[in-house]
């Protein structure tokens, strides 16, 4: 009995040696996948991600007006947050979930500032950020920028940003924006701590603004 | 002690008592709307969403076509998911079926009604009047009440206060 794959039935041969090439490849993306999930699920797992450049350096645009950069908020922990002031649902959600944090973690929760970032600087103004961030009824550095100045800090953060129209027909009437939800924890040197993704359980967020100000 | 016992009591009583008279509720043909709520806004802030629910007891599905309010310059029909990270919100043209029998929850993270172009700040406490039009139902007149900002979910009677 020769070997199956030297086998005279060239149509098995070729089909036998298909399977192992497929068995082969599905392994080796098997394998890539792994790796690949692996690495990335390392900003979940390990909260002191990596001292990979992120974030900074920036300039924005504060509420009164001054400039806040990444220099300004160095030396303290800080959880930054990007959105716009006309988002129903996900902005107000987040702000007000940060501001219950902070209380919940008590003293540990005036260790990081919160800091809100305006994507719509066409509608949203310095003072109308400032106003906003009152209504969360605790102290939110919350700041925008020219378009230029917003560009740079996105790519930073590596922030999804996109101006939809709400009305397909009339493309130049109002929008909403799509934009990233989760919170972005920095440590005092202005390094990634860890994110808050949106669906985080209140456990979670708890513990990684622990690890933050640890 | 017999005064302790009265407070006890009528703190456990005073929220059931009160529930069917401070819960919210409107009802047109065979729709019925549970407690409409929105969030106060800031003086500067132009849009606000709304969260309620509808049950239809019918037999027959209907669909919310549209909404207005004297305290809004429009009044939208929207949907919000959460997309790889990403916060996407889309008007719906269309409005939202309400299926036979079924009960549709527009709350936070999902369906809303948008309100567009306030004319005034949504103070905490007070009430939003607005109107529902039902392709079937027809119009019924409701009101949002207008709950702290952080609110994630309807405040009944009973919890009001806390």
């Amino acid at each position: 009995m020769p070997d199956i794959d030297e086998a005279p039935v060239g149509g098995i041969a070729a089909i036998r040696k298909l399977l192992w090439v497929m068995a082969a490849v599905a392994a080796l993306l098997g394998g890539l996948l792994y790796f690949g999930l692996e690495g990335s699920g390392a900003d979940n797992q390990a909260p002191v991600a990596a001292k990979l450049p992120f974030g900074g350096p920036f300039e924005l645009i504060a509420a009164d007006g001054s400039v806040l950069t990444e220099k300004n908020l160095a030396g303290k922990p800080y959880a930054i947050f990007f959105g716009f002031t006309r988002c129903p649902d996900v902005c107000p959600t987040t702000l007000s979930r940060m501001a219950l944090w902070r209380k919940q973690l008590g003293k540990d929760g005036e260790k990081f500032n919160i800091v809100f970032v305006s994507v719509d600087p066409a509608r949203d103004k310095p003072s109308d950020i400032g106003s906003y961030v009152e209504l969360f009824d605790t102290p939110i550095i919350a700041a925008t920028g020219t378009d230029a100045q917003l560009a740079q800090i996105r790519k930073g953060f590596g922030v999804y940003v996109k101006k939809v129209p709400l009305d397909p027909v009339n493309l130049g009437g109002d929008y909403t924006i799509d934009h990233t939800a989760g919170i972005f924890l920095m440590d005092a040197q202005g390094h990634l701590s860890s994110i808050i993704d949106h669906h985080e359980s209140e456990r979670t967020a708890l513990e990684k603004l622990r690890m933050l100000v640890g | 002690m017999k005064f302790k016992r009265a407070i006890l009591l009528a703190g456990l009583v005073v929220p059931v008592l009160a529930a069917p008279v401070l819960a919210h509720n409107f009802a047109i043909g065979k729709i019925a709307i549970g407690h409409p709520w929105t969030r106060e806004t800031a003086a500067t802030q132009s849009v606000g969403g709304g969260f309620l629910t509808i049950r239809n007891g019918g037999k027959a599905a209907d669909r919310l076509l549209s909404a207005s309010s004297p305290f809004a310059a429009e009044v939208q029909i929207h949907t919000m998911s959460m997309d790889g990270g990403v916060m996407k919100m889309r008007q719906l043209k269309d409005g939202i079926a309400i299926p036979a029998g079924q009960t549709v929850e527009l709350k936070p993270g999902g369906l809303h009604i948008m309100f567009i172009g306030l004319k005034q700040p949504y103070k905490k406490g007070s009430q939003i009047p607005a109107t529902l039009r039902f392709l079937k139902a027809g119009t019924v007149k409701v009101s949002f009440a207008v709950q702290p900002v952080g609110s994630a979910a309807p405040m009944e009677a009973g919890h009001a206060g806390h």
